[in-house]
C-alpha cells in the first residue's frame, strides 16, 4: 500500500466515513433517471457554494455601514484587483441561482416528484425556494444604492399596510423609525449569517431525504403512486433496473454543475457587475427606483392591482400562496405523476410563466410612469403642425408645458401612462376634450385649475387638428352642422 | 434496575438538569428579546418626532411649492446620508403652509413637482397628486402624507422622525380625509391629543411602546 493509501487508512480509522460516503455514492439510482432533466438540483447546490465563496471574498472588503457601504462598493469595482468580477460573479450568481431553483421546482412539479413519500421534501424545497428569495432581496439592500434605499421603502409601505402590528413590523424591519444605519446592519446579519445558516441546515436535510427515499424514478404513465405498494415498487426498480449513482448518473450533474460556474463567469466578464447606482442619499428625489430582475414582476403587478385591492392582495396574496405550494403533496400526494396526464398542472406552470414573464417585461419599460422628461425632452413633431393656425401652435405649445406628453405620447414619443392622442380628435368631440381636460376622469387628473380659459381654448383647438388625414374628426351629432360650425368659430 | 414507577437518582438529577437549563434559558430570554425588540420599545420619543426646521420663511414664496431637506432628529453614528430628508413645502399664504412628505402614499417612492402643471407625480407607479395633495390619479390610495408644522421665529418647522408609510403616526394625522379636525389649522401632534379619539388610542399605544 502506497504512503497516500496508508495516510487515508489513518484517518479512516478515527473518521469511519469511508464506508458511509460509498454507500450514499452508489446507492442504486433507477437508470432511467440519469437524464438530464435531473441536474437541475444539483446545479442549484453548486451555485449555492459559488454564492457562499464569492460572498465571503466580498465580505473581506464591503463594510455593512450605511455611511461607508457605498464607498466600500466603488473600492471593490473600481481600486480592489478584480473586485468587480467577484462582485458581478455574485451578482450573476443569484439571478442563476433564483432561475435555477425555480426550474427544479417546475421539474419536480410537472414530474410529480412531491408526491408520496416525498411529501417532506418537496415542503423543505419551498422554504428553500422563499430563503434563496430573501436572500435575493436582502443581497439587493446590500447593493446600498438607490435603488436599495427606495426598494426598503416600498418594503416598508408594503409591510406598514398589516392591520394594527403594521407599524411595530416597519420598525424592526428598519431597526429604528427610519431607514438608517441599523436597517443596513440588520439585513447584513440576514443575509451572511441568519439567512445562509438556515439554507445550509435546509439543504442538508433536503438531500438527506433524497438520498434517503431515493431519487424520484421517471414518471410513466399509468403508473399510479399508491401508499400502500409506493415504496415496495421503488425498490424494486431500483434493484431490476438500478444503477449506482456514481458514476452512472453523477456525470450529468458534474457536465452540467461545470456548464453553470461558466455561465455565470461568462456572464461576469462580459456583462460586469450590477450597480451600485447613485449614492443613497434621500435628497436626491431625481430617481426611478426599480427592483432586481426576479422581483420585477411584483414591481409591475403593484402598478396594476386596483387601489382597492392593493392591501389585501399584498398581505393575503403571499400567505395563500405560500399554504397552497406546503399543502400540495397533500392534496395530491398520490395518484398519477406523468406530466402527460396531468393537463392542468401543465396549464398552471404555462399560465403563471406566462403572467410572470408579461408582468416582468411590462416593468422593464413601465408604461404605467409618466415619463418625467418628455415635456421638455420630445418636442411636437414638425408633422403635427403643418398649416396650422396660430391658436392652435399656441395649444401645441400648451401641450408642452403643461406636460401632457409626461403622460401622452404623440408621434409615439411621450408617455405610455395615458392613451397615445395621435387620433384623438376621432374619438373625442370638442366639447368631450374641454370636459376631459378641465374634468379629468378615468385616471386623468383634472387641469381646471391649472389652465387658463385661453389655455384650455387653444389647447382643445390644437387636439381637433389630431386626426389621421382623409378621417373626419368626431362631431357631436346633436348639433347641425351649422350650429356647430358657428360654436367652433366662438 | 428501578422499576417503571420509582424515579432512579439518575433520572432525577437529568429531569433536574433539564429544568436548570429551561429556567436558565428563560431568564436569557428576556434580554435577547428585549435587545432584538429595541427598535420598538427604544426609549426615545422625544428625539422621534421632534420639531425640526426647514429654512427661514423668506425661503418659501407664497404660492409656491419649493423642496427642503432636514436631517433626521433621531442620528446614529452609522447612518451617513440616510438622516437627510426631503419634503415638499406649499405656502398657501401668509403663515399657512403644507408641508408634504416626498414619499409617494402609495409605496413611498420620492414624489416630484410640475408647476406648470400643478401636479406631484411618482416615478414609480404613476400616482399623481394636485397642488394640495389631494390624490389626482394612479394607484395611490389617498392624498400626500402631511408634517404637522409652525412657523416660530420666522423659521418654518415641521414635526418629523419616521418614515411616511400608510400606517405610521404622520400618515394619520392628515391627508386627503384628515381623520379629524380642519387641516390647514395649526396643529401638532400633542394638540391632537384632545382634538382626536381615534389619534389619541393611536398615540396612546405608542407613547406604551415608546
Amino acid at each position: 500500500m502506497g504512503v497516500i493509501g496508508q495516510i487515508g487508512q489513518w484517518f479512516d480509522q478515527r473518521l469511519q466515513l469511508a464506508a458511509p460516503i460509498r454507500d450514499a455514492a452508489e446507492h442504486p439510482v433507477p437508470r432511467n433517471t440519469a437524464s438530464w432533466f435531473y441536474v437541475f438540483g444539483s446545479a442549484a447546490l453548486t451555485v449555492f457554494l459559488l454564492q457562499l465563496v464569492t460572498g465571503i471574498l466580498l465580505a473581506l472588503i464591503y463594510v455593512p455601514s450605511a455611511s461607508e457601504a457605498w464607498s466600500s462598493l466603488q473600492a471593490l469595482n473600481h481600486d480592489v484587483t478584480l473586485g468587480w468580477f467577484i462582485r458581478a460573479m455574485h451578482g450573476w450568481g443569484s439571478n442563476f441561482m433564483v432561475a435555477i431553483v425555480l426550474i427544479h421546482m417546475v421539474q419536480v412539479f410537472l414530474f410529480g416528484a412531491y408526491k408520496f413519500p416525498r411529501e417532506l421534501t418537496w415542503i423543505v424545497g419551498v422554504f428553500l425556494l422563499l430563503m434563496t428569495l430573501g436572500m435575493a432581496f436582502s443581497g439587493q439592500v446590500l447593493r446600498f444604492d438607490q435603488d436599495a434605499y427606495w426598494g426598503l421603502g416600498i418594503g416598508a409601505s408594503i409591510a406598514s399596510r398589516v392591520p394594527i402590528a403594521g407599524p411595530i413590523i416597519v420598525k424592526l424591519m428598519l431597526g429604528g423609525p427610519i431607514i438608517a444605519g441599523a436597517t443596513l446592519s440588520r439585513f447584513f446579519a440576514l443575509h451572511v449569517f441568519v439567512i445562509p445558516g438556515m439554507l445550509i441546515g435546509f439543504v442538508c436535510l433536503h438531500l438527506l431525504m433524497v438520498l434517503k427515499l431515493g431519487i424520484n424514478e421517471w414518471p410513466m404513465p399509468g403508473r399510479l403512486v399508491k401508499r400502500a405498494t409506493y415504496e415496495n415498487e421503488y425498490h424494486q426498480l431500483t434493484r431490476k433496473d438500478g444503477a449506482p449513482f456514481v458514476p452512472y448518473a453523477v456525470w450529468k450533474d458534474l457536465f452540467f454543475a461545470a456548464f453553470i460556474l461558466l455561465a455565470v463567469a461568462a456572464c461576469a466578464l462580459y456583462f460586469g457587475p450590477f450597480g451600485p447606482t447613485g449614492r443613497p442619499d434621500p435628497t436626491i428625489i431625481q430617481t426611478a427606483p426599480k427592483p432586481d430582475y426576479f422581483f420585477l414582476w411584483l414591481y409591475g403587478l403593484l402598478s396594476y392591482l386596483p387601489p382597492s385591492m392593493e392591501t389585501p392582495a399584498l398581505l393575503i396574496g403571499p400567505v395563500v400562496v405560500i399554504a397552497f405550494l406546503v399543502l400540495l403533496p397533500f392534496l395530491s400526494g398520490e395518484g398519477e405523476k406523468s406530466w402527460r396526464r396531468r393537463p392542468i398542472a401543465v396549464l398552471t406552470v404555462l399560465l403563471i410563466a406566462i403572467i410572470l414573464g408579461t408582468l416582468t417585461h411590462l416593468a422593464g419599460y413601465t408604461p404605467w410612469s409618466p415619463h418625467m422628461n418628455a415635456w421638455s425632452g420630445d418636442p411636437v413633431p414638425d408633422k403635427f403642425l403643418h398649416g396650422s393656425t396660430a391658436l392652435q401652435r399656441q395649444g401645441a405649445l400648451v401641450f408642452q408645458g403643461k406636460q401632457c406628453r409626461n403622460c401622452h405620447s404623440i408621434g409615439e414619443s411621450g408617455g405610455q401612462r395615458g392613451p397615445a392622442l395621435d387620433s384623438v380628435a376621432v374619438r373625442l368631440t370638442q366639447d368631450q376634450l374641454i370636459r376631459q381636460v378641465i374634468q379629468g376622469g378615468g385616471n386623468m387628473p383634472a387641469y381646471g385649475k391649472n389652465l387658463s380659459p385661453a389655455e384650455t381654448t387653444a389647447l382643445v383647438a390644437f387636439l381637433e387638428t389630431l386626426h389621421p388625414a382623409g378621417q373626419t374628426p368626431a362631431r357631436d351629432a346633436a348639433l347641425g352642422e351649422a350650429q356647430e360650425k358657428s360654436a367652433s368659430a366662438q | 434496575m428501578a422499576d417503571q414507577n420509582t424515579l432512579s437518582r439518575r433520572g432525577l438529577f437529568m429531569k433536574m438538569g433539564i429544568l436548570f437549563n429551561g429556567l436558565v434559558a428563560t431568564a436569557l430570554a428576556v434580554p435577547i428579546v428585549g435587545f432584538l425588540l429595541s427598535s420598538i420599545t427604544r426609549g426615545r420619543a422625544n428625539a422621534y418626532l421632534s420639531w425640526v426646521p426647514l429654512g427661514p420663511i423668506k425661503d418659501f414664496p407664497e404660492g409656491e411649492t419649493r423642496l427642503a431637506t432636514f436631517t433626521n432628529p433621531y442620528v446614529t453614528p452609522t447612518d451617513g446620508k440616510t438622516v437627510d430628508t426631503a419634503c415638499w413645502v406649499r405656502r398657501v399664504e401668509g403663515e399657512q403652509f403644507q408641508v408634504f412628505a416626498i414619499n409617494c402614499a402609495h409605496l413611498g417612492c420620492p414624489v416630484r413637482w410640475f408647476p406648470q402643471s400643478g401636479l406631484f407625480m411618482c416615478p414609480c407607479h404613476g400616482g399623481a397628486y394636485y397642488r394640495d395633495g389631494s390624490r389626482a390619479s394612479g394607484p395611490p390610495e389617498r392624498g400626500l402624507f402631511e408634517y404637522p408644522y409652525k412657523v416660530q421665529d420666522g423659521m418654518v418647522t415641521i414635526q418629523a422622525g419616521e418614515l411616511p408609510t400608510p400606517g405610521s403616526l404622520t400618515a394619520s394625522l392628515f391627508g386627503n380625509k384628515p381623520p379629524c379636525g380642519a387641516r390647514n389649522e395649526l396643529v401638532s401632534i400633542e394638540s391632537k391629543l384632545s382634538a382626536c379619539s381615534k389619534t389619541n388610542a393611536l398615540l396612546r399605544k405608542t407613547k406604551t411602546w415608546a
